[in-house]
């Protein structure tokens, strides 16, 4: 399974629209790519779950590591999921909340500053 | 339905989306079964699948990671056994604590936690010549699904 990431610049957010499974075989990709829009001076990060398919705790524990880069740097980053499917393992481990997570992104851009 | 489905695959991560999708399907071959209790279901296999195929990491990449659906009456019993190192399964730390201000410190210890809150039953066996972990998920479960690892 491939996992597709689609980088778009939207009043001032760089969103990461992800689809496809988020697991150790993909997650280095994502890694990767949000590295790299931090390295390029983005400081605010939307990861865009709404289209994935399947995540586990490789998937959350790139997220902790890709918030606290952005962190690092004084940014700001939300994660979008609306699918319990995909939001079942945040609220379960609690990382919800450590993540920002909302159902969308534009609820997100519109509640993070 | 009852019966035995088993894989035996390659210790590499690129088979992991292989091994969620049999399983899925093979408890799927259950009407009965809920879908919410086949996602679970599947993220429990990939954490377990996953910690396998990490711990394949040092040895041979030729080396194999057997994976054995049970498809009982009233459920579905999933055995995930590698050849690793092995590990003391209760020595491991406890799930970090969401709240703590250093949480973005840690970015890996969810899996077991949350293999065992999402399955009825999680047992790990481990000894210096590999790891077996048996996950069992009842078609109707057994209590509330847990809204927390902790």
């Amino acid at each position: 399974m491939q996992l597709d990431v689609d980088i778009a610049v939207r009043g001032g957010w760089a969103v990461v629209a992800v689809r496809g499974e988020l697991d150790l075989a993909t997650g280095p990709q994502l890694r990767q790519e949000i590295a790299s829009l931090v390295a390029d001076g983005h400081r605010q990060i939307a990861v865009d779950l709404t289209a994935l398919d399947f995540i586990d705790s490789i998937g959350l524990g790139l997220l902790v590591a890709a918030m606290k880069r952005v962190r690092s740097v004084d940014g700001t980053m939300f994660v979008a999921a609306d699918d319990d499917r995909i939001r079942r393992p945040f609220e379960l481990t609690g990382l919800d909340v450590a993540l920002n997570l909302v159902p969308s992104v534009e609820v997100g851009v519109g509640t993070s500053t | 339905m009852t019966g035995e489905v088993v894989l035996d695959i390659p210790a590499r991560s690129d088979f992991l989306s292989l091994v969620r999708l049999v399983v899925a399907a093979a408890a799927s071959l259950e009407p009965t079964f809920r879908d919410d209790r086949i996602d679970d279901l599947r993220i429990a296999v990939s954490e377990a699948t996953t910690n396998a195929i990490e711990s394949h990491a040092d040895l041979s990449a030729d080396d194999r990671i057997v994976i054995r659906c049970n498809l009982g009456e009233d459920r579905i019993e999933v055995e995930i056994r590698d050849q690793g190192p092995g590990f003391d399964p209760s020595a491991l730390a406890p799930p970090p604590d969401p709240e703590a201000p250093d949480r973005l410190e840690i970015e890996r210890g969810l899996g077991i936690p949350l293999m065992r809150v999402l399955t009825d039953d999680a047992e790990i066996r481990s000894s210096e010549d590999g790891t077996a972990v048996r996950l069992v998920v009842y078609h109707t479960p057994r209590a509330e699904r847990p809204d927390r690892i902790a």
